[in-house]
C-alpha cells in the first residue's frame, strides 16, 4: 500500500525535476548566465538534476513493480506498450524512459561519440519530456487532484515560457517560426486532453485499467483502495 | 610533468565554461573566445580536466606539453 | 592586357628588359583560347620520355626550383615527392579558383592556354601515381569553365585522356581557393578550409594522397618537362629562377597580367605597367599582403627571399598601387570589409574580430573621433591571429597592421581627427 504511495511521488517529483532539468539544459543553449549562476552551475545542476531524475524513475519504476497491486512486470520497464494496465498510458512512461536512458548514456560516453551523434540523441530530451507529462496524465490515479494538476501546470508553463524565451533570442525565420507553433501546440494539446480525458468520469475505464482492478480494488480519486 | 591546453576554434562557440574553470590558465577575448594564457603546471591538472570536460562542444583538449600537434589554436 | 614593351618609361629612364613570353607566347594576338593544334604548334607535343619515366620529371622540377605559383611559394618538386611516396592511387587537384579579387593571372592563364595547365597536371598525375585529375574553377566565371570543357573534351578526342580529367565550379568566396577547402569541397563539404592534419598529401580527395598545385605552377611544369631545368633557369634572378605571371592593378597607366624574370625589381615592374616607382603606396602580395610607401620597396626584387626582410611577400604576385595623395586606410577599410565578409564563419575570434577591425579602420578613416581607436586597434590585431582554424584571419591582421605602420602618420592625424596629410 505504502508503496502505492511510493510510486507517485517518486513519479511527481521525478516530473517536477525533469522539468527543472529541460529548463536548466534550454539556458544552457542560450547561454545564460547571471551573477552567481555562472554557466558551470547551471551546466552542472542540468547534469546532477538529470541524473537525479534517472535515479528517482528507476524507483518509480521498481515500486510499481514491487507493489504488485497494478500487475506491471520487470520488461514493461523497457518496452513499451506491454503491460496489462494502461497499456498505453503506462506504455508512454517507458518510452520516456528509455529516451531518458538514451540521453543520459550518451551524455556519459561523450567523449566516445562524435559531437553530432551526442547531440542528435540529446534532442530526444524535448521529446522524453512531453512523452512523461502525458504518461503521468494518463496513468496518475491522481490526475484529477487539483494540487496535482496545478504542479503539472506550473510544469508546462515552465517548460513552455523557457521554450518561447529561447526562440525569442533565435533569428527569425521559418524554423523558429515553426518551433513556435509547435511548441504552442503541446500545452493546448495538453490540455484539451485533460479536459476530455482524466477530467472526465470513467477515465480509470477508458485508460485501460484491468477490469479485475476496476470492479475490485475500486479505484477512486487519490488512488485509495 | 607540464600539459598544454588546445582548443578547436571551429567547434568552440564560446560558452566560457572553460575560462570559469580555469581562470588562471584561460581568459576569455571580448566576444567569449578563449585566450589559452599557458601551460597547465601539474597543480592545476585537476582543473584543466575538469574544464576539458565540462566544455559543451567539446572543443577544449589537454595534452602533454612535449607532443607538437598541428592545428588548432 | 600587356603593357608597352617600350626601351623608355613615361619618365625617360632606360627601362629594365623584364618581360618574357614563355607562358604568355601569342597572348598579345589571342582573342581566344589556344587550341591543341595551335598550343602544339607553339610548344610542341609533350615528350615520349614524360610518358616512359615520369618520376624523371620530378627530379626537373627539383632541379628547376619550381615553387608554388599560388602564393604559398613552397618548392612543387618536394610537394610531388611527398604524394608520390605514399601509398595507393593519388589525386591531383589544379587550383585555377583565384578568388583574390586583385588577382587575374590564372584567369589570363586559363583563357589563353588551358593546355599548358593540362599538360602539366597530366605530367604530375603521372609522377605521382594519380588516377584523376580535377580542376577547380569559380562557378561564377561561366566562360572559364566552357573553356576549359573544350579543351578537355579536345584532349579526349586527340587520345590524350589517359587520366581522368574533371572540372569543378566552386562558390565564389574568397577561403574557397585555400588547399583544405578545394579538398573538403571535392568530398563532398563546403568550400572552406578544415584544420590540419591531415595534410593533402597524406590524406585528401577520396582519403587518397592529393598534389594541389596552382594552375601557372602546373603550367610551368609543362614547359619544363619540354625545355628542361637549365632553360628554366636561363631568366630570373639567381635565387628566384624562372618566370611568373604577375597581376599590377590601381594607380598605373597599363593595369593588367604580365610575366615577368622573377626577382625582378618592384620599382622596374611599376615602371613597366607606366605606374609611379617613387612616390605613393603599394600593397604587395594581394589582400593577404602588406602595405608599404613605394620608395620602401622599389629596389626590392619581388620575390619571397627578395621581400623577407622587408616584411613583405609577393604572394601570387599581386600589386596595388596607391596613389601619393589618396588614403591608404580608406582603401585598407574596405578591404577588410571585403575580408571579413568572406571568411568561413567557423571561428569566433575571426567572425568577431576581422568585422571589429573593419569597423575600426572605417572609423579611423573617416576621421570620427570615439575612443581610443588606435589603441583598440592594436589590441585587437594583436589578439585575432593564431586563433582560427585558417589563415585567414591571420592574413587579414597582417594586411591592417601593415597599413598602421606604411600610413601611420596619417593614423596619428585620423585618430587626432584631421584629414590625411596630404590633403593638409
Amino acid at each position: 500500500m505504502a508503496l502505492w504511495y511510493a510510486t507517485r511521488a517518486f513519479g511527481v517529483v521525478a516530473l517536477v525535476l525533469l522539468t527543472a532539468t529541460v529548463i536548466l539544459g534550454i539556458a544552457g543553449t542560450a547561454r545564460f548566465a547571471a551573477p552567481g549562476l555562472p554557466r558551470v552551475v547551471t551546466a552542472g545542476l542540468h547534469r546532477n538534476l538529470s541524473l537525479l531524475v534517472l535515479a528517482l524513475v528507476a524507483l518509480h519504476v521498481l515500486s510499481t513493480i514491487a507493489d504488485g497491486y497494478a500487475p506491471v512486470g520487470f520488461a514493461s520497464a523497457v518496452v513499451p506498450f506491454d503491460s496489462a494496465y494502461r497499456g498505453l498510458w503506462l506504455g508512454l512512461g517507458t518510452v520516456a524512459f528509455d529516451m531518458l536512458i538514451a540521453v543520459a548514456l550518451t551524455s556519459l560516453l561523450r567523449d566516445r561519440l562524435s559531437y553530432r551523434t551526442w547531440r542528435g540523441v540529446h534532442w530526444l530530451a524535448y521529446a522524453c519530456w512531453p512523452v512523461a507529462l502525458w504518461h503521468g496524465l494518463g496513468t496518475g490515479t491522481d490526475s484529477r487532484v487539483p494540487w496535482l494538476l496545478a504542479i503539472d501546470a506550473v510544469c508546462v508553463a515552465g517548460v513552455a515560457g523557457a521554450v518561447w524565451w529561447r526562440l525569442s533570442l533565435a533569428a527569425p525565420g521559418r524554423g523558429r517560426t515553426a518551433a513556435i507553433a509547435g511548441s504552442a501546440l503541446l500545452p493546448l494539446a495538453t490540455a484539451i486532453f485533460v479536459f476530455v480525458g482524466p477530467l472526465q468520469p470513467h477515465w480509470a475505464e477508458r485508460a485501460g485499467t484491468p477490469p479485475a482492478i476496476l470492479h475490485g480494488g475500486a479505484l477512486r480519486p487519490g488512488g485509495r483502495r | 610533468m607540464r600539459q598544454r591546453l588546445r582548443w578547436d576554434p571551429t567547434a568552440c562557440t564560446g560558452h566560457g565554461l572553460c575560462a570559469d574553470l580555469l581562470p588562471e590558465r584561460i581568459d576569455l577575448d571580448e566576444w567569449g573566445y578563449p585566450v589559452i594564457l599557458g601551460d597547465v603546471p601539474p597543480g592545476l591538472a585537476r582543473h584543466a580536466r575538469r574544464a576539458v570536460r565540462a566544455c559543451p562542444a567539446l572543443a577544449l583538449r589537454l595534452q602533454q606539453a612535449d607532443e607538437d600537434h598541428d592545428g588548432g589554436a | 592586357m600587356t603593357g608597352p614593351q617600350g626601351d623608355h618609361g613615361s619618365r625617360g629612364r632606360p627601362r629594365a628588359r623584364i618581360t618574357h613570353r614563355r607562358l604568355t607566347a601569342g597572348w598579345q594576338d589571342a582573342t581566344r583560347p589556344a587550341s591543341l593544334r595551335e598550343h602544339h604548334d607553339r610548344y610542341g607535343p609533350l615528350p615520349a620520355a614524360c610518358q616512359q619515366n615520369p618520376l624523371a620529371l620530378v627530379d626537373a622540377v627539383a632541379a628547376a626550383r619550381l615553387t608554388g605559383r599560388g602564393g604559398a611559394g613552397f618548392p612543387t618538386a618536394t610537394k610531388m615527392r611527398a604524394v608520390a611516396g605514399r601509398r595507393g592511387p593519388a589525386v591531383v587537384v589544379a587550383n585555377g579558383v583565384e578568388s583574390e579579387p586583385a588577382s587575374q593571372k590564372d584567369q589570363a592563364l586559363l583563357a589563353r592556354a588551358p593546355h599548358l595547365v593540362l599538360d602539366g597536371a597530366l605530367l604530375a598525375a603521372r609522377a605521382v601515381g594519380a588516377d584523376s585529375i580535377h580542376v577547380c574553377l569559380d562557378r561564377a566565371r561561366d566562360q572559364q569553365a566552357g573553356v576549359m570543357l573544350r579543351a578537355i573534351s579536345e584532349r579526349q578526342r586527340a587520345g590524350l585522356g589517359e587520366v581522368a580529367m574533371l572540372a569543378h565550379g566552386l562558390p565564389s568566396r574568397y577561403v574557397a581557393s585555400e588547399e583544405t577547402a578545394l579538398i573538403r569541397w571535392l568530398n563532398g563539404g563546403e568550400a572552406r578550409p578544415t584544420t590540419v592534419p591531415p595534410r593533402p598529401f597524406e590524406r585528401g580527395v577520396g582519403g587518397r594522397p592529393t598534389l594541389v598545385d596552382n594552375v601557372e605552377t602546373l603550367a610551368h611544369v609543362a614547359l619544363i618537362a619540354r625545355y628542361g631545368p637549365d632553360w628554366f633557369g636561363q631568366v630570373g634572378e639567381p635565387g628566384t629562377p624562372g618566370t611568373m605571371l604577375i597581376t599590377v592593378s590601381g594607380a598605373v597607366g597599363c593595369p593588367g597580367v604580365y610575366e615577368i624574370g622573377a626577382g625582378s625589381r618592384l620599382g622596374d615592374v611599376l615602371a613597366l605597367c607606366d605606374g609611379d616607382s617613387e612616390d605613393g603606396a603599394v600593397l604587395v602580395g594581394g589582400y593577404f599582403g602588406t602595405w608599404h610607401a613605394t620608395r620602401d620597396v622599389a629596389r626590392l626584387p619581388l620575390s619571397a627571399p627578395g621581400l623577407r626582410d622587408a616584411g613583405a611577400s609577393p604572394g601570387a604576385g599581386v600589386i596595388v598601387a596607391l596613389p601619393a595623395g589618396r588614403c591608404g586606410l580608406a582603401e585598407t577599410a574596405r578591404i577588410l570589409g571585403f575580408l571579413s565578409r568572406q571568411g568561413a564563419g567557423q571561428c569566433g575570434p575571426c567572425m568577431f574580430g576581422l568585422p571589429a577591425v573593419a569597423g575600426d579602420f572605417a572609423q579611423l578613416a573617416d576621421g570620427r573621433p570615439g575612443g581610443d581607436v588606435l589603441e583598440r586597434l592594436h589590441r585587437r590585431l594583436g589578439s585575432i591571429a593564431g586563433r582560427g582554424a585558417c589563415r585567414h584571419p591571420d592574413g587579414a591582421v597582417r594586411m591592417a597592421a601593415s597599413a598602421l605602420a606604411a600610413f601611420a602618420p596619417d593614423a596619428s592625424a585620423h585618430a587626432a581627427g584631421r584629414p590625411c596629410l596630404e590633403a593638409q
